[in-house]
């Protein structure tokens, strides 16, 4: 049997005689949340020593960019945070928008801000649902999804897809918006902050919550900048850096929010800024939904546009665009462009390389998962390893987005 | 020397004084700023961003591979700083030949994993590094997949 790599290896003896035992969490631990693999080194119940194993969920997803057209590439960005699929979306069409200098209509980019919104909502319901179960509160996730599920059931008559939507094309929206949309979302926006309420009424003052998550998994605000945290973690650490207030994208500008923050920098103010998060994300929401222009929700660039199906049939030219690009896709100018926007878990960055062809020359995607992973060992060593679950649900992590 | 087009960037000048061999070009397109810096200076002009110009975030490290081209690698860094809410990408030629560059995890930690991911699938040896392993793929793998004359499909090469 060759060695498992990473194994600490060193046998150690503790002061009081004992031995330290090396714990393997992980890969398939469920409050890892996916395939994290956590190598814990304990002196009785403290950890002294972590770290993180990721790599299981690897899937080449950015050599894979390299032999897809532009348009075509969309899809690969949903599968790498299943939680968050239109913020990548959105991500990687804005950087190929930057480099193709494509002006989208106002209608598609308010569209856009709505749907990440609710993307939002969606990924911070499941943490809370997951957050809550790995510490003992059954009965939240049930609420969590319960709404959740009405946010797929809203993606599926937007795209046709429940989770791997698609939805944003470079250039615009995939599809025109569903006949009745307005009432879907107006119904479910309507009543989500008093579901966000209940939520509260389960655990916000619940001792047990209280004291399973405060003045846990502190770590300084000087070492979560260094090891690249990122998102509510470091708004929880009284950071108010968030991408759509600092580096606004897609008409972020347009709209009032605040960014909740807490001083505390524990597990329980990082439960209360998401929870305050979902507030704030639904306040754009109902502003996207009162405010929505009308207009195009495609940019006016045939070169890169697919025609509408009547213009193609009726229209030499639009015939002879269709063709150019079902066939070779559309070119884009060379070039390089970094873009970033504000993902339920924080910053997301794609860096775009154009070599002027059709397809990119390589696309890297900055997950805010794999920064906020690097984070683990300083927040649980030295601690109990019962708070080492409360941390890591805390950060939120996605390992899909870690691995890519 | 620092390029005439670059003497308008405030970060372009400032390091230009603390290191006059550092920048050996770079260019201010669509809204970004890129500085290319000598492979052999990355530390020292890295230090000086974080600790004189507010950089205290490392964003990524990456890498692209330009084969059949010489130099082959260019390393890129985006660096970002959040008092002066603005965003610089630093770019080091590599060669393709036994590539490697000093690694900046003494000026940010965060380089550790993406130092590490970049090894792993570019196959750039990053000196001074605490761990320099592979980190997505099983350590048994053999070749680097990002690199270009690495197959899609099929057998490696």
């Amino acid at each position: 049997m060759p060695e498992l790599p990473g194994v600490f290896t060193e046998e150690t003896v503790t002061p009081s005689g004992g031995r330290r035992m090396t714990l393997n969490m992980g890969p398939q631990h469920p409050s890892t949340h996916g395939v994290l693999r956590l190598l814990l080194e304990l002196d009785g119940e403290t950890v002294v020593r972590a770290e993180p194993d990721i790599g299981y969920l690897h899937t080449g997803i950015e050599k894979e960019f390299e032999v897809k057209t532009y348009q075509q590439a969309v899809t690969l960005t949903d599968r790498i945070d299943y939680l968050a699929p239109l913020s990548n979306n959105l991500c990687y069409c804005l950087a190929a928008e930057k480099l193709l200098g494509l002006e989208i209509p106002p209608m598609a980019q308010w569209m856009r801000v709505m749907l990440t919104e609710l993307t939002r909502l969606n990924s911070h319901l499941v943490w809370l649902g997951t957050h809550a179960i790995d510490i003992g509160a059954m009965s939240v996730f049930l609420y969590c999804f319960r709404e959740r599920e009405d946010i797929l059931r809203i993606f599926e008559a937007f795209s046709g897809q429940r989770m791997m939507t698609s939805y944003f094309r470079i250039g615009g929206l995939a599809l025109e918006p569903p006949r009745g949309w307005q009432a879907r979302v107006k119904k479910f926006i309507d009543a989500f902050p008093a579901n966000v309420d209940e939520y509260e009424d389960l655990l916000t003052n619940n001792r047990i919550w209280m004291g399973r998550t405060k003045g846990v998994g502190k770590i300084s605000i000087e070492d979560m900048l260094d090891l690249g945290v990122t998102g509510p973690m470091i708004r929880a650490a009284g950071i108010p850096w968030d991408a759509r207030k600092d580096e606004p994208y897609s008409s972020y500008d347009q709209f009032q929010f605040n960014v909740p923050t807490r001083l505390e920098n524990d597990v329980y103010a990082r439960y209360l800024v998401r929870v305050e998060e979902m507030r704030e994300s639904a306040k754009i929401v109902k502003q996207a939904l009162d405010g929505m222009p009308s207009g195009a929700w495609q940019a006016d660039a045939p070169h890169v546009v697919l025609p509408q199906r009547e213009k193609m049939k009726t229209q030499m030219e639009a015939l002879i665009y269709h063709f150019k690009i079902v066939t070779e896709g559309f070119r884009v100018p060379a070039g390089e462009v970094y873009q970033v926007i504000e993902s339920p878990r924080g910053e997301l960055g794609y860096y775009m390389v154009s070599d002027g062809t059709s397809k990119p020359y390589r696309v890297h995607v900055h997950g805010p998962s794999f920064g906020n992973l690097q984070a683990v060992p300083e927040m649980v060593e030295g601690r109990l390893l019962a708070d080492t679950i409360a941390s890591i649900g805390s950060m939120d992590f996605v390992l899909g987005d870690t691995d890519r | 020397m620092l390029p005439e087009h670059l003497s308008e960037h405030s970060i372009a000048v400032a390091l230009a004084a603390f290191d006059e061999g550092a920048i050996t070009g770079g260019k201010f397109d669509r809204g970004e700023l890129t500085l290319d810096i000598d492979a052999a200076r990355i530390v020292s002009a890295c230090g000086f961003l974080k600790h004189e110009q507010g950089f205290v975030r490392l964003s990524t490290v990456t890498a692209v591979d330009w084969y059949p081209s010489e130099p082959r690698f260019e390393l890129v860094y985006h660096l970002h700083s959040l008092s002066h809410n603005r965003r610089l990408r630093l770019k080091c030629k590599v060669r393709g030949a036994a590539p490697s560059i000093d690694s900046v995890c003494s000026v940010w930690r965060s380089a550790n994993w993406y130092e590490r991911e970049v090894f792993d699938l570019f196959g750039i040896i990053f000196f001074n590094h605490p761990n320099l392993k592979r980190i997505m793929l099983p350590e048994d793998w053999e070749g680097h997949p990002l690199r270009k004359d690495y197959p899609i499909t099929g057998n490696r090469v």
